[in-house]
């Protein structure tokens, strides 16, 4: 909040997008855009674990062995889909066209949906295998890596459902469409962790 | 699972018992005295759904104190152990549970919220700020460190404490030689309360960034606020790497992964790795906000401004960037080779260059002043001395050949004694007694005071001056006991006695606390010490609102320029009247969301996953309720404005 | 430094009849990072399949995509240049990965020469 002025009632300045309309507002994406920096951080710690472990497979199946093409490339491709209606939505927010902006919203929901239940799947098929969490410590990097990407992209779409509950409720405002922006930007930015797991963990399998 | 776990699930043994009924009554003593004088209501409302950053700021500085009593403790059962040699006052098991608690608590459960605390209480008062950027955020950030504290400390009585040392190197805490619920408390504990500490970086970074007062650049800020804005840095981009090493280590324990384990491929150097990419910056984080408050002490009690401004924030900003290229040298004995070792032996080094500036400031802020050698400026001119010490026993260490005759000896533990205690613990207590009368209204008392500084600064050096010989001599640290005959048992005894003289030390101070209630000065200027930054400009103790007016800054030194400077008249113009003020509401929220993640995580501790899952939904819950409220804050109205300020006779 | 621009607290506002910063009617910039995003996976992943380069010119051109893609991300969807008072944002992500990158290649460093010592 701020708390640093006297204004009382005051209007909303309009020649700003209306996510950074309110100081509140412009407060709150920067404090997320520094938590995505420390989140960036957190990541690269667990990249730099996997690529440390990524050859210790222990007598257990290699990445090369593992990894299906098809399989990963349609979990980049639904990321990549729902990064670009995500951008959309926040598009026609600007534009101050709800209908559509809920109607790219749910698409993007959906997308993050079928992408996390791919990679259920694609986990699942993995423990049938018998290449579980505890078979060997390349396997154990993998899956906390990947998984701990699965868990912020779950927890994104209930963040998404959650305002796109407060969308309808409350149409496009200074306040939801901070929240709106500020979920994107976690969005996009999650597609770009994606993509250096597509690379550093899948294509790099592929070829080592 | 149940009935297995609870077979062990009460700590056993004879000292053991004496602290749980000690614990049994103090609780009961607490909520004697609450009910007794009716204070429940009074705790809720005021205390713990408070998003006041001053409230904030005194909950955290009492925690840190409770959490230096239980610190202290483990310190004296040590020296106790060690002060003869064949003693059996503690058993090998229970010495290293000691001297892991005794590691975690100071560093993470003792340094770091004492000087959040100080942060909060002082820092937004410095830029002219009403609050914090994020409030209800600031209350988050409490409870979860207090819960996750509170979570550490339970494993004493239940569970067993943790053994595998403060920096639970693997494989040594992995589940295969450490096994029962000891090291999961820790891993659980230190993760809730750093969720806290990230939080606190994030808010205090955008608070400083974005809420100064009109006029104040980024150069205008008093060196404690820039203290806190490279710590802020540096808690935004070191805790989430002891996150993730602490879920790895969390998953190789409850859920069998491999990460640092000894077969399956696991690499346990991989956890001192990542352990000390967090703990060297954390080394500053614990250190910066301590030269902050020197400068702010220094320069106050000189009576002079700051020699050296721009180098003083030069030699932070090299600090920062340094401190993340300089982990190894904790394992140079790990043997990564020459090329590791030489570079991050010489980048260590480096540190030394910034460091030493910040010395010569303060030296020649000094020169020439009219020194008032209050108990704060005793702390302050204690420090310079014992940090350089500090300091440059850590330009030996740094020398790796040199270091694999120093590594884990007692010359190590006296060369970070020196730093923490010398740099950190010197300069928060120069920050209690000069904020004081800022957080409650009157000062502590300068005699007892001066008994304070000179029992502590003489038992300190008694201590662990002698550390210095003995690892040299060969003693190693966290050996729980040694044989007559090698030369080290005077030594050893000394140290014994001066760790006593260090709690004889605290006891003035807490004999200080307790007279000063009662009989201390009070500040009714509000300006105690002829400050100089902007929070000597309001109320002793400040009100809900910080500053009625917003202050508008000239530049350095806001309020002794507003005092003495020569922009004095641009500081006279006529106050305009009062208008209402926008402020948080006070919400349960955060101490009931940090409960919860307290149960989960205390489940997941042993392995009760309908527990920890429970929880951790409840959490999701609270934050869910958040996003839905959008009634959140409230205008303070110019009546009670005016009559707060009347009653201060501000009007 | 502060924007003294005044504060609306409640959740009653509504778009300013004119916002000036967003004229577009066609979201060019979005449909062009799509297109760039995709082409820019599909080139690593042909290069990945096609098996044309050495292993480490592979490795080191499909790291150079990722970065490339990164961009995309950060300029065409995620606002980065949009300003509203100082890039501190800019600032803090600069130095996130610089953070990032000195743990990852530090801890390859490290851990790869130490296994190379002891092993």
């Amino acid at each position: 909040m701020a708390y640093q002025l006297d204004a009382h009632h005051a209007p909303v300045d309009s020649s700003v997008p209306l996510e950074y309309a309110t100081e509140d507002g412009s407060l709150k994406i920067l404090g997320f855009w520094i938590f995505l920096a420390a989140d960036v951080v957190l990541f690269s710690c667990l990249f730099a674990t996997y690529i440390v472990l990524q050859h210790n497979t222990y007598g257990g199946p290699t990445a090369q062995q593992l990894f299906d093409v098809p399989g990963f490339v349609t979990e980049t491709l639904l990321l990549l889909t729902s990064s670009f209606t995500c951008g959309l939505a926040i598009f026609e927010m600007h534009r101050n066209r709800l209908q559509p902006m809920i109607g790219w919203w749910i698409v993007t929901i959906l997308l993050g949906m079928g992408f996390v239940g791919m990679e259920i799947s694609e986990f699942a098929k993995y423990v049938g295998e018998g290449a579980n969490i505890t078979r060997s410590a390349f396997l154990s990097a993998f899956f906390i890596l990947v998984g701990t990407h699965g868990t912020h992209v779950t927890i994104g779409i209930f963040w998404m459902l959650g305002l796109l509950v407060q969308l309808l409720r409350y149409g496009i405002t200074a306040i939801t469409a901070r929240k709106a922006f500020v979920a994107s930007l976690y969005w996009h930015f999650l597609d770009a962790v994606w993509i250096f797991i597509f690379t550093v963990v899948y294509l790099t399998g592929k070829v080592s | 699972m149940l009935p297995h776990y609870f077979n062990h699930l009460f700590v056993t043994g004879t000292d053991i018992y004496i602290a749980d009924v000690l614990i049994i009554l103090t609780s009961l003593g607490i909520v004697g005295v609450l009910t007794y004088f009716k204070k429940w209501k009074w705790l809720w409302r005021e205390w713990l759904t408070t998003v006041d950053h001053k409230k904030i700021g005194i909950m955290y500085i009492i925690a840190a104190t409770a959490m230096f009593f239980r610190g202290g403790m483990d310190g004296l059962m040590m020296r106790t152990q060690l002060a003869v040699p064949n003693n059996h006052f503690l058993g090998a098991e229970h010495y290293d549970q000691v001297f892991t608690t005794h590691g975690t608590i100071m560093i993470l459960f003792m340094a770091m919220p004492y000087l959040i605390g100080l942060i909060n209480v002082a820092m937004p008062l410095q830029i002219g700020a009403r609050d914090v950027a994020f409030p209800y955020l600031n209350a988050i950030s409490f409870w979860t460190f207090f819960f996750g504290a509170m979570l550490f400390n339970l494993s004493f009585v239940i569970g067993g404490s943790p053994d595998a040392g403060w920096t639970s190197y693997a494989p040594l805490a992995g589940p295969t030689f450490d096994p029962g619920p000891g090291e999961n408390y820790y891993l659980f504990g230190l993760n809730l309360a750093g969720i806290g500490t990230l939080a606190s970086g994030i808010n205090f970074l955008v608070t400083i960034i974005k809420m100064r007062a009109p006029g104040m650049k980024l150069m205008d800020m008093p060196m404690f606020t820039w203290s806190t804005l490279i710590t802020s840095i540096l808690i935004i981009f070191a805790f989430p790497v002891l996150t993730v090493a602490l879920s790895l280590l969390t998953f190789d324990r409850l859920f069998g992964s491999h990460i640092f384990s000894m077969t399956h491929g696991g690499m346990p150097m991989m956890w001192v790795n990542l352990f000390w990419i967090w703990g060297h910056p954390e080394v500053y984080i614990v250190i910066l906000p301590a030269f902050g408050i020197l400068s702010e002490v220094i320069s106050t009690f000189s009576g002079k401004k700051l020699f050296g401004y721009s180098a003083m924030v030069g030699s932070m900003v090299a600090i920062a960037f340094l401190s993340f290229t300089v982990w190894v040298h904790h394992f140079f004995t790990m043997g990564a080779g020459p090329a590791v070792n030489s570079f991050f032996g010489v980048s260590t080094m480096l540190i030394a260059i910034p460091t030493g500036v910040k010395v010569f400031n303060w030296i020649f802020t000094m020169y020439r002043g009219k020194i008032r050698f209050t108990t704060a400026m005793l702390w302050a001119l204690a420090f310079i001395p014992t940090f350089v010490v500090g300091g440059m026993t850590g330009v030996m260490l740094a020398v790796a050949p040199a270091d694999y005759q120093y590594h884990n000896s007692y010359f190590l533990i006296a060369h970070f004694h020196y730093t923490l205690i010398g740099g950190t613990v010197f300069g928060v207590f120069a920050g209690l007694y000069y904020w004081w009368p800022k957080m409650f209204g009157f000062k502590l008392n300068e005699r007892l005071g001066r008994w304070n500084f000179w029992t502590f600064i003489i038992s300190f050096n008694v201590t662990f001056l002698p550390m210095f010989l003995l690892g040299l001599m060969g003693m190693t640290r966290r050996m729980y006991t040694y044989p007559p005959g090698l030369g080290w048992s005077h030594l050893n005894m000394i140290e014994t006695v001066g760790a006593f003289g260090q709690a004889i030390g605290m006891m003035f101070l807490a004999v200080n606390i307790v007279w000063s209630i009662k009989y201390g000065e009070r500040d009714v200027t509000g300006d105690a010490w002829d400050g100089r930054a902007l929070e000597w400009s309001t109320t002793s103790p400040a009100p809900e609102y910080n500053f009625a007016h917003v202050p508008v800054v000239y530049g350095r030194d806001a309020f002794w320029d507003m005092k003495y400077g020569k922009n004095r008249e641009k500081y006279q113009v006529k106050a305009k009247p009062y208008r209402p003020i926008h402020m948080p509401n006070n919400s349960g929220r955060p101490f009931l969301m940090s409960l919860a993640f307290f149960i989960s995580f205390w489940g997941f501790v042993f392995k009760w996953y309908l527990v920890g899952g429970l929880g951790l939904a409840a959490v999701f819950v609270f934050m869910y309720l958040r996003s839905f409220e959008y009634d959140t804050d409230h205008y303070i109205s110019v009546e009670e404005i005016e009559h707060t300020e009347a009653a201060a006779g501000r009007l | 430094m502060t924007t003294h621009s005044d504060v609306n607290p409640s959740h009653g506002a509504t778009l300013p009849s004119d916002p000036k910063a967003h004229h577009e009617t066609f979201p060019w910039k979005h449909i062009l990072g799509f297109v760039l995003s995709l082409v820019l996976t599909f080139a690593a992943l042909g290069l990945v399949l096609s098996a044309a380069l050495p292993l480490t010119a592979v490795i080191v051109s499909i790291v150079v995509l990722a970065v490339l893609q990164l961009l995309v991300q950060l300029l065409l969807f995620m606002h980065l240049t949009e300003r509203h008072g100082p890039a501190t944002h800019v600032l803090t992500l600069v130095f996130g990965f610089f953070v990032a990158f000195t743990i990852v290649a530090g801890s390859a460093w490290i851990m790869f020469t130490f296994h190379a010592t002891v092993a």
